[in-house]
């Protein structure tokens, strides 16, 4: 089963575009939040990674923080 | 351990170019940096790449990555280089986690911004201090800031910023704002900023995230309540890890026109050294000439 994957994105990030490319090329459908029009899933994305740098992928709990293609691929197991 | 014929340190436009010439060299190498992309990514418009009349700097990247990976390279990424240390013939290359060895090194590790050197800076990186305002200034929307520089880069923040910001602190250690006067204008133009000049940073405090910053302006000492604070105090290049080659005052590697650095074997390419031009496509040329010169010299050695 495929796992549950929220990215925490701003439109000026070049990481996040990589990271949505890199996802999207992998075939994982993933929800992606603009934490600048979101405030909410801002403080959602400080509280669970303990920063404010973006992207931040929440993989089912597991918290990966800018685009990191190794860790994304072995915590989805592709 | 293995040694190598060669380890480029560093996948920025130099790096990545060094990295296909040596494959189509067929030499036995790898790569190891901290990110692909180096400085290049952050560039926002690329007007002067030859072959694209306009390019960002992610784009770019995202043409050099698919370039380099159709080589089916060896590329340690996520792995900062700690230090470069030649030792008799062979040179160590040691990251965090691992320790590598090679005939020749290639240095191409390009520079990284300026830090403050204040308290509480490292501990909210990330957490409100950055040194990227193009990445992270949407993060502040209708917060207040300060803009730690008032050259054109800080003055570039502040632009980026008083769009969105609540209110935006300009921070000058000098008597004055040394920027471009069309920007300065701008700057003074808007009623959401305040500049300071002649201050000081004392120290960035918070709990999770930044809170405020206590500035210092001769014998008077001041709290400003921010939540995001934009160092743009310039950059330096990443060479510090490099041991026993010649810098010039700058911290540059010094090489010649064959990207030699003064001990044999280390080559060095684009920003972190003494290179004429801080630019996308010089460092692309010299990645090359680094990786021909490497080339000549284990060719030699052999």
């Amino acid at each position: 089963m495929s796992k549950k994957v929220k990215v925490y994105t701003t439109s000026t990030c070049s990481y996040c575009s990589m990271v949505k490319a890199f996802l999207a090329e992998k075939g994982v459908s993933f929800e992606s939040v603009d934490v600048t029009q979101d405030k909410n899933a801002l403080e959602e994305m400080v509280k669970k990674s303990g920063q404010m740098g973006v992207p931040v992928l929440d993989i089912e709990g597991k918290i990966i923080v800018g685009f990191n293609p190794k860790e994304i691929e072995e915590e989805l197991g592709l | 351990m293995k040694c190598r014929e060669l380890i480029i340190v560093g996948a920025g436009p130099g790096g990545m170019t060094a990295g296909i010439y040596a494959a189509r060299k067929k030499m036995d190498f790898i790569m190891v940096t901290r990110d692909i992309g180096g400085q290049a990514i952050l560039s926002s418009d690329i007007e002067n790449y030859l072959g694209y009349q306009f390019i960002t700097g992610a784009e770019l990247v995202k043409k050099f990555r698919e370039h380099v990976e159709s080589f089916n390279l060896d590329i340690k990424e996520n792995e900062p280089v700690k230090i470069v240390q030649k030792e008799g013939d062979i040179i160590r290359v040691e990251t965090e986690a691992r320790e590598y060895s090679a005939k020749a090194v290639i240095i191409a590790s390009g520079r990284v911004p300026r830090e403050l050197g204040v308290k509480g800076e490292k501990e909210f990186k990330n957490r409100g201090v950055t040194y990227c305002a193009t990445c992270d200034a949407p993060l502040f929307t209708g917060k207040s800031v300060a803009v730690i520089g008032g050259g054109n880069a800080g003055l570039d923040a502040v632009l980026q910023l008083i769009k969105i910001a609540s209110k935006v602190f300009l921070l000058e250690f000098s008597s004055h704002i040394t920027g471009d006067a069309v920007m300065i204008d701008k700057v003074k133009n808007s009623d959401k900023v305040e500049i300071y000049t002649g201050t000081r940073v004392e120290e960035i405090y918070g709990d999770m995230v930044v809170r405020g910053i206590r500035v210092r302006r001769g014998e008077e000492v001041k709290e400003l309540e921010v939540e995001g604070v934009f160092v743009e105090i310039g950059s330096k290049p990443a060479s510090d890890f490099v041991k026993g080659v010649k810098k010039n005052e700058k911290g540059e590697i010094i090489i010649n026109p064959q990207c030699e650095t003064s001990l044999p074997g280390i080559f060095a390419a684009g920003d972190v050294t003494n290179v004429f031009g801080k630019q996308i496509i010089v460092a692309c040329g010299e990645g090359a000439k680094a990786a021909l010169a490497a080339f000549l010299y284990l060719n030699k050695k052999a």
